[in-house]
């Protein structure tokens, strides 16, 4: 097979950071190729190198065996590569048909919308896209962004396309929905490089994998002769197991339980009850009013009626410092938005919940915030410099490990955690799972809200939602099929 | 997912956010038609309108501005900065000036150089420099205003060449020739974000500059330019002003900023970048020069009008948060 893309002995380095080693790829034409690593093994890097966005240091970039365009020549390299990065490229207050078009909605002179317009349609039409060419691209959802991006990546010519986490924010269905298109493209002689943290999905869909691990490659073999544990092996340098979860006997006591909760148009009815020393999965597909649940439970969102007691305290709805004084520990959706404050350091955000204890009069002791966070710190395992670096600083899976730790810092009766993993590589999915575990284990209880399959292997029931409704009570000991199935409701 | 559902042709309210004041403009000329017989006559709407020509470049400019993102105090300064140092370099130093003995001629063409000038030093200085453009030009609008001072000691200039006066007092065929050049450039304005590449790059930056830069414009490159023609059109408002009045008085253009960003704020134009048009900043500067027209006829005394444009700044502010719906940052 002739060599589509190739990247030789490629050095990147940004001040004293070396993001790329001497790292080399080489991707056959019209397979789906995988790149996987750790965070920090240089995916990023490489990725705005092989799309021209950054000059490498040293090495050079080969598409068809010939020498990649020069950096400024945009256009050339849009003809050469696509991307979908995982940062959404598109400009959310112009229309989708502007966006296709951004920076060419026109050769010379003024531009005709009309036309403009028409051949927007046209070229979601060419690649089966149902959105709305006039809407405005910040009203998409991620999986309508996601497709207009592709098209727009491939409206170049590109022959060669590379998907950048591409399924980190889609749910079940969307994810397969997008495979399909994947082979389709296969089908059609693109080639495509991968990047995931899911290792299912890259054998699911991808020929061959390319491991980095600290700025260098590590492996490239194809992905049918590359046992799994081999590949988490290459990852992380070690042999690492796939995580066990602990057995373990819930209490008699309830720690959070809800009665009739109901949100029009999100969940209605939803009791559910959760004892000391028990896991409670809550899985769904994203319609399924997961996660509007539980950020009812914590205070997020108020119900319309129902109630929810946290530790035999009836909390006044929507109301988080109430659930948090009940005994209530949350690790938010998105981390981003609502898990830390970034510009402050790893241990004023992991303390904010009691700060009222570590001084009197509204002070706050530095010395003993220090000594506190230098204690989570070591339990959870946290990556930093110390407790002054600011958490904006961080890796994926240590700034989720800091939120961990504000919602384990007051030792919870009750723990709510939604999507614990999402975007945080093996080793810190491990190491987060065993926090909640943990936690359970000096007697809390905890809901665990996920799309991950592999996070709800540590429930001791998961509770399947449906439109809205728990629908099922599963028992530990499931299957992916049998779950998954209750969850696209095709199984009662 | 094979399935293409024809887009179904509906009213878009999108397009004609744009037009969201215009009733109030429709409300504001009725109201101040019953208020005072005087308002709805041709000559009271003119003078509305030359009131309203300078300060409305400095609207134009700054919607450009807040469209790509970023942000610009020190066109104030400049409004009364570029003229008054034009005027020195060609008047003789009898006069206040600094005896260069320049033709008379040149001075537009100085003026618009300054202004050009301050909106490259700004540009480099946030594009290049990469400092905050809000500190930036909070620091450069002291700094422009003190290098008028400065020169002038403080003085209002007189003596000024024939071609200085001419734009801002000129009529041309019935109008006022400042409200020409301001409609001329309005409509420039709103022909070239409308429908030209440069122009649309200021909304793809003011959006998203990473995926402008992915996109293949030359985000900096246009900034800077978009610095630059903002304070041309500053340094072109002192001009019209400075015509209008006959004179540069070292308080041309003080305090014009609030008003400026009032106007581009209420007439759509977002603080964060990305959204807005030019015809809706213009509908935003006619709201306000009608309040002002319409307060000032009925004798309200002008040291209580600051009140009532704030309290205007707030309830569009509000109309907007209900109709648009999303919170505001």
């Amino acid at each position: 097979m002739k060599t589509h893309v190739e990247a030789r002995n490629v050095v990147k380095r940004f001040g004293s950071t070396v993001a790329l080693n001497g790292a080399s790829i080489a991707i056959a034409e019209g397979e789906t190729h995988a790149l996987l690593g750790r965070n920090g093994a240089g995916k990023s890097t490489l990725v705005s190198i092989l799309t021209g966005l950054q000059r490498p240091d040293a090495g050079e970039v080969l598409f068809s065996g010939e020498a990649a365009p020069a950096l400024a020549d945009r256009d050339a390299w849009r003809r050469q590569v696509a991307c979908v990065y995982q940062k959404p490229t598109i400009i959310p207050t112009l229309t989708v048909a502007e966006n296709l078009f951004l920076n060419r909605q026109t050769d010379s002179g003024m531009i005709k919308w009309r036309a403009l317009r028409a051949r927007a349609r046209e070229l979601l039409a060419t690649y089966e896209v149902d959105v709305d060419a006039e809407a405005l691209t910040g009203d998409l959802d991620v999986e309508q962004r996601q497709l207009v991006e592709i098209a727009r990546a491939l409206s170049f010519g590109a022959r060669f396309i590379i998907l950048d986490e591409p399924t980190a924010r889609l749910d079940g269905p969307a994810i397969e929905r997008l495979f399909v298109r994947m082979r389709a493209l296969r089908e059609q002689g693109v080639t495509m490089m991968y990047i995931s943290h899911h290792l299912d999905e890259v054998y699911e869909i991808c020929q061959s994998v390319t491991v980095f691990r600290d700025a260098r490659h590590v492996l490239t073999r194809p992905v049918a002769d590359l046992p799994h544990d081999d590949l988490v092996t290459a990852m992380t340098g070690e042999a690492t197991v796939a995580y066990e979860s602990r057995t373990r006997t819930p209490g008699e006591k309830v720690v959070l339980s809800s009665a009739g909760l109901t949100l029009a148009g999100r969940y209605q009815d939803v009791d559910l009850s959760v004892r000391s020393g028990e896991v409670v999965g809550l899985a769904g597909s994203a319609s399924s009013g997961k996660v509007g649940v539980a950020e009812t439970l914590v205070g997020l969102r108020k119900a319309d009626s129902g109630t929810v007691v946290v530790n035999g305290a009836r909390v006044k709805p929507g109301d988080v410092p109430a659930a948090l004084k009940a005994g209530l520990g949350f690790v938010p959706e998105d981390r981003h938005h609502e898990g830390f404050v970034p510009l402050l350091s790893v241990g004023e955000n992991a303390t904010i919940p009691i700060a009222r204890r570590l001084g009197r009069f509204g002070t706050v002791s530095p010395a003993k915030r220090r000594g506190k966070a230098v204690q989570l710190i070591k339990e959870l395992d946290i990556k930093t410099e110390g407790p002054d670096q600011p958490v904006g600083d961080l890796s994926g899976g240590n700034a989720q490990k800091v939120v961990f730790a504000r919602a384990l810092v007051d030792d919870p009766a009750a723990l709510v955690v939604i999507n614990p993993t999402a975007g945080v590589d093996v080793k810190a999915k491990q190491a987060l799972l065993g926090a909640v575990e943990d936690a359970v284990e000096r007697g809390a209880g905890a809901v665990v809200v996920s799309d991950e399959l592999d996070d709800l292997r540590i429930c001791d029931r998961v509770l399947v939602m449906f439109h809205g409704r728990i629908v099922k009570d599963v028992p530990r000991g499931w299957t992916d099929h049998e779950l998954v199935a209750v969850m696209e409701g095709i199984q009662p | 997912m094979t399935t293409l559902t024809a887009p179904a042709p509906r009213l878009r309210l999108g397009r004609f956010r744009d037009l969201t004041l215009v009733p109030v403009i429709v409300l504001l000329l009725i109201v101040g038609a019953f208020l005072d017989p005087i308002f709805l006559t041709t000559g009271n709407l003119t003078n509305v309108l030359q009131q309203q020509a300078s300060i409305s470049l400095l609207v134009l400019a700054e919607a450009m501005i807040l469209i790509s993102g970023k942000f610009d105090l020190s066109l104030e300064s400049t409004v009364g900065m570029a003229p008054a140092l034009a005027v020195m370099l060609v008047i003789p130093a009898t006069a206040g000036g600094f005896g260069l003995g320049l033709p008379g001629m040149l001075v537009i063409p100085l003026c618009l150089l300054v202004g050009a000038a301050i909106g490259a030093v700004n540009g480099f200085l946030i594009i290049k420099f990469q400092l905050s453009a809000f500190i930036v030009t909070l620091a450069m609008q002291i700094i422009v205003h003190g290098l008028q001072l400065g020169p002038t000691e403080g003085k209002t200039l007189f003596e000024l060449p024939e071609s200085m006066l001419y734009l801002g007092s000129a009529t041309w065929l019935g109008l006022p020739a400042s409200v020409w050049i301001a409609g001329v450039l309005f409509v420039a304005g709103m022909v070239g974000l409308g429908y030209f590449r440069v122009g649309r790059s200021l909304y793809a930056i003011g959006g998203n500059s990473d995926a402008a830069r992915a996109a293949g414009i030359r985000v900096d490159r246009v900034l800077w330019g978009v610095f630059i023609l903002g304070g041309m059109l500053a340094a072109l408002a002192g001009v019209l002003e400075t015509g209008r009045l006959g004179a540069v008085g070292s308080g041309q253009g003080v305090g014009w900023i609030f008003m400026v960003f009032a106007a581009a704020v209420i007439g759509g134009v977002s603080m964060d970048g990305g959204k807005g048009t030019i015809l809706g900043a213009l509908t935003g500067v006619l709201v306000i020069g009608l309040v002002q027209n319409i307060l000032t006829l009925k004798g309200v005394s002008g040291f209580w009008q600051p009140v009532v444009y704030g309290f205007i700044i707030l309830v569009a502010l509000m109309i907007s948060r209900v109709a648009g719906g999303k919170a505001q940052d």
